[in-house]
Order: C-alpha cells, then structure tokens, then sequence
C-alpha cells in the first residue's frame, strides 16, 4: 500500500456500487448477459434510439425527465421520456419525407442545443448515421469531414451556416439538404428550416428492423499523416454503453448525471447522450461554456450525483483558493470521472481534498467507442493510473516486432504500446473509405491503441505519451497534417511544421514552425496575419496558437520535416537519432 | 481613463489575440467566448494581456463578471 493511493470503504457509499469485487466481476463477465440490460428491436435487431428513448416512453419512466437543458441565459427546458419519443420520432420523419435512406449519412454542426439532441435520436430511429462536427471547427475541417464522410444533411444554426458552411458550399455537390434548427422559414428548396420541418412532422414512428452491425455513428480523428479519418461505429456499440454505464458511472435509477462533453466528439455522443438514456437516467445539458461559479451552481442546483468531465476544466477549478463544499451544497455528487487526457494526480488528491470525493481518470478513444481502462469508484485509486481493463475488455502492453509481429510485455513496469483484444462490441468497424488506414491499426487480435503506456505489478495502467505525432489540446486530438496542409496554403508559408508544446492549462497547445518563401521576411505583423489566417480556415479548436519562424525546419533525407526534433528542441530535449537528418 | 478608453484597450486586445475577428463583429453585449469563437485558452491570454495593460487581474471566480465587452469594461473601471 503507497501512502497515495486513495482507498475505498464500501460500507462509506451512499448508493451500493455496480461493481465491489473487481476480480470476480472480471472474471465472470460475459457480453452475453450485458443483453438482459437492453431489450432488442420489437421489429427485430437492435436500435440504439430505442434502447435509449423509445423502451423508456413506453415504460414506467414515461414522465421522468430525460433531457433536462440549461441554456446560455437561464433558460431550462424539460423533456421527459415520452416527450423524448414524440420529438426524435418527429425528426425521423422529417428525414423520412425528405428521402434520406438507411446508411446516408447526416452532419451536425450545433451549440449544445436540444434540437441537437432530439436530433441524433431521429438520425438513429431513420436508420440514418450521425456525424457529429465541433461547432468551433472552421470552413476547412468541416469540408474535410463532410467530403470523407458523404454528407447528404447537414443540421446547423444560420450563423454557423453563413460563417462556415456557405464559404464551401460549391464544394459539396453531393450535400442534398442543410436544416437551420433557428430557422422560422425555408430559404429555399434546398436550405430548410428544423421548425417548420418539424411542425409538418407526424410524432409516431416505427423504428424498422436494424442490424447490431449496421452503421450508427460516423466519428472524425484526426490523422498524423493524413487528413481526418472517419470511425465507424455500428449499433452494437450500446453494449459497452450500457457496460460501462453501469460500472464505470456506477448509474443507478435515481442519479442526475452531467457529462460536460461537447457531442462535437465523441465523449459527448457516447456519454453525453447515449449512455445515460440507455439506463434510463436523467441527463443534464448545459449550453454554456466553462464557468467556475456557473458550475458549481449546476452541481449544486440540479443535485448532480455523477459528473463526468476532463482535465482541463478540473485544472481551471483548480486555479480557484476556494472551499467549494463550503460555499455549495454539494453533498449529492457522489462519483467524478475524468477523460479527454491523463490526469495528473494532484487533480486527483485536489477531488479528495477540495470537493471531498476523488477524481476517477479513464481511458479510451474515438476507435474503442466506449470506455475501456478506468478507476473505478469502489476501487483503489492510484492517483497518476487511468485504472484497470474494464470486465470484458482485455488489455496489454505489446512491443511490436520488425517481422510484423507483436509479442505482449509481461514484465510489470515496461513501457510498450498500449493494445486492446479485439471481439468488444463497440470497436470500430472501419475507418470508411481507407481500409488500409484501418488494416494497419491491427495486428493478430490486438487493435494497437498509438498510445504508449506500461501496466504495474498489480495490473494498473499509466499513461505514458503518443507513438505519433497526434496532439491533444483541450482533450482534443488535432493532426498536425491538417493544420500543416492549411498554413501551406498562405502565399508566404514555405514549409510549416506543427507539434504539441506542453501547456499547463490545456496539456498541449499547436505550435506552427514556419520557413517563409523568398521575398517574405519574419514580422509580428506577418504572425499576426498568419495566426488569423489559421483560425479563419481551420476555426479555433485546430488553429495553431503560437507560430515561430525559422529559416529551414529540420528534414530527413527524404524531405519529409521532422516533427519529433522540432518538438525536442521546444522542450530543451536532447535530440535522439539525427541520422536522417539532412545536411 | 474612461470606460470608452477601456473598451478600445479591449478591442485592441482581441483583435491582438484573435486576428481573424473583425472589429464589427464586437458586440457590447455579446457573450464574447461564444460570439467570437474564443476558446478559454484564448479568453485567457486576453485576460492576462488586459492585466499587464490595466494592472487589474481577474481571478478565475470572476470569469462570469467579464462575459461581455460592457461587463468587462464596468468590472476594470471598478478595479482601477
């Protein structure tokens, strides 16, 4: 026992956790009986809008409250499940009607909304596939996103359309119908308004038979040497919702959850509305951004009982010499995790001593669908440790061979890359359009995270750092490619490296390097001008940060600029193998 | 200094942080993190530049006071 690690006494829980001994629920897992947890398509097969909404209506929950919405202003919107029902079946007709059929593929680009979120359930109960954009993306990541993933609607709001949308729009051909869900009037035949879509819309809808395989989810990640990569998710992916649901969140019928994740990625679709509904749970909304004070109002006001949420946010609380317990009543939050990165474990002591409840860190990504390595909040915390495999998910750390090969690290303590067995139900099932991309991600039954890590004496796992390039800023992935291939395009830029520079606040900021062509010379104005220009193309969750410039950004042999030097030579590092360097 | 003189600063320093923004786009009583697409990352830096400008530091608990350009202007007028 480390004089850290947080311990835990179950006779101390208020609510009976899901899950008290984790070896013997490890061991005696099955998926198969993760089924009981969800009752199946009366038409046969498995829906996730069912699951979620529909069962819930057309049970006791009809009335509870499903979606409860805080906007920006004060504002508070209920919908319980029933209503729920009628609202999602309401869009899916409008999808119906306008002739999107089972697969299509259906963009959102929105605020936290709760159009938006009625919205991804009709998208489902069609058996169309959602596509979740960040509405702080710019012009050019959207089109990225929406040529690779054969967008024929597009829900978004009249700002974001004019800002964003109508700059590429001649780009996409192939985009049938944009919904404006602010919208009190058509434009025109081809730019629609949600409301009136919607007021025309009948509220009963059959949800048709839909394979467990059949696409459900469309996500985007970002690529280290190429553009965005679409993961495809299909709509047995419930099972680990419900899994993870029940013993990551530990939810029980009584809880008020609050998942602060924007449904831009893929934290916000799996937890911010998959998951809670699918154990009928009600879920809370804020439309607003980050505020301390505004938080804790939430917390205490709602009576939030779990909270997920990232590092970051914990980071900024942080930052506050307050009492929170003592200023808030607070005594109904019960369980906290944290994704997005790792957490550090002085967030996770700061949990026990500020808020009086320990930060749990997790693990998984946009390819695994669902949480997959975590603290758990009957377990040991060892503070630093994203936890331990969840039942049913079968992790190691592999070393991979130069035959091809991969041999798993027994010995405790040895950094390799941070594998998962394949067979879980929400693995992704393609990376569309680029099979090659997705073949590459596996070898034998392991699916190779690109995360490095190593796992103690007692099957712990810690984090380590990226195999590639991929940063994360915010808890978000951004691929150096994109931001490169974009600054590029300035008539100035020679050649553009970009890297995560370590940053207290956010993990990683993006940090342009740039060589200038002939004729241009480094200036603050030029920065200045090619900072803007990064952010009106590329939207400000992408855009580099900072930018320095440099007369020739280190290259290999082969001309290919080498991001890993760039980055030691930020941080003061030694520089490791130049063999490749040119001269 | 008046509040007109301090809204200028803060204009200045948006537009310093976020070159993309045109100055019309500034609204007095605009949300300025949502309405502008300024991350909190950014919303911070403009925070500690107005610091370094207006000897007034704005502590996180305080973020609420500052959503919007008149906001921000009234709370470092106070702090002066």
């Amino acid at each position: 026992m480390n004089e850290k690690w947080i311990e835990k006494n179950v006779d101390d829980f208020i609510v009976e956790p899901n899950l008290i001994d984790y070896d013997k629920e490890y061991q005696r897992f099955s998926w198969d009986d993760m089924a009981c947890g969800l009752d199946g398509l009366p038409s046969g097969g498995l829906n996730i809008a069912h699951e979620a909404i529909d069962r819930h209506a057309n049970s006791k929950l009809a009335d509870k409250t499903a979606l409860l919405w805080l906007g920006q202003n004060g504002e508070r919107k209920t919908y319980t499940f029933a209503k729920m029902k009628k609202e999602t079946a309401k869009f899916a007709n409008v999808l119906k009607k306008l002739g999107i059929s089972k697969g299509e593929r259906v963009f959102t680009l929105s605020p936290r909304l709760p159009e938006l979120y009625i919205s991804v359930i009709g998208i489902l109960k069609n058996q169309n596939v959602v596509c979740p954009l960040f509405s702080q993306f710019g012009p050019e990541p959207i089109l990225q996103r929406m040529q690779r993933g054969d967008a024929k609607v597009l829900l978004t709001t009249k700002r974001l359309y004019k800002k964003k949308i109508i700059p590429i729009l001649d780009k996409l051909p192939e985009l049938r119908f944009i919904l404006l869900l602010d919208s009190d009037e058509h434009e025109n035949e081809k730019v629609l308004s949600f409301s009136s879509l919607m007021d025309e819309a009948s509220d009963i809808f059959e949800i048709l038979h839909t394979e467990a395989e059949d696409m459900s989810i469309l996500h985007f990640t970002s690529g280290t040497t190429g553009m965005p990569k679409g993961v495809v998710h299909v709509h047995k992916a419930v099972y680990t919702h419900y899994m993870t649901g029940k013993y990551v969140l530990d939810l029980h019928p009584d809880d008020i959850y609050w998942c602060t994740a924007d449904p831009g990625w893929v934290t916000g679709t799996s937890y911010g509305i998959i998951t809670p509904w699918i154990h009928g749970v009600t879920n809370i909304v804020d439309e607003g951004e980050f505020d301390a004070v505004r938080w804790y109002k939430i917390l205490q006001g709602e009576k939030v009982s779990v909270w997920y949420t990232a590092p970051t946010a914990i980071r900024r609380l942080m930052r506050i010499d307050s009492e929170p317990t003592k200023e808030y009543d607070l005594s109904s939050l019960r369980l906290i995790q944290s994704v997005g990165e790792p957490l550090n474990p002085e967030a996770v002591i700061w949990g026990e001593k500020k808020l009086k409840l320990p930060i749990h860190d997790n693990w998984w990504q946009t390819e695994t669908g669902g949480i997959m390595i975590s603290n758990l909040i009957s377990q040991t915390i060892r503070p630093g440790s994203m936890g331990r495999p969840l039942p049913g998910i079968e992790t190691g750390i592999i070393r991979q061979n130069e035959d091809g090969t991969v041999t798993e690290i027994t010995e405790p303590n040895k950094e390799g890359d941070l594998a998962i067995k394949v067979g879980f139900p929400s693995l992704f099932r393609a990376y569309l359009h680029a099979q090659e991309k997705y073949d590459k991600c596996f070898v034998g039954d392991w699916y190779i995270s690109g995360d490095l890590a190593y796992k103690d004496e007692d099957g712990y796992f810690w984090f380590v750092g990226r195999a590639d390039d991929i940063i994360k800023t915010s808890g978000h992935m951004v691929g150096p490619f994109e931001v490169e291939s974009t600054l590029m395009e300035h008539p100035a830029v020679a050649e553009a490296g970009v890297i995560g520079k370590p940053d207290e606040m956010i993990g990683q900021l993006v940090k342009a390097f740039i060589s200038l062509k002939a004729g241009y010379e480094p200036s603050d104005e030029l920065k200045r001008e090619l900072i803007g220009f990064g952010r009106k193309k590329l939207g400000v969750a992408v855009a580099p940060k900072e930018i320095e410039f440099q007369d020739n950004l280190p290259k290999t042999r082969s001309g290919k600029i080498m991001r890993r030097l760039l980055k030691a030579r930020e941080m003061g590092l030694p520089e490791g193998d130049t063999s490749t360097l040119e001269d | 200094m008046t509040k007109d003189e301090i809204k200028n600063i803060i204009i200045k320093t948006i537009l310093e942080i976020a070159p993309d923004i045109e100055e019309d786009e500034i609204e007095e009583n605009e949300n300025i993190q949502r309405s502008l697409e300024i991350d909190s990352f950014d919303f911070l830096k403009i925070l500690t530049a107005m610091n370094e400008e207006l000897g007034v530091e704005v502590p996180e608990a305080d973020y609420s006071k500052v959503d919007t350009l008149e906001n921000m202007a009234d709370y470092f007028i106070q702090g002066l």
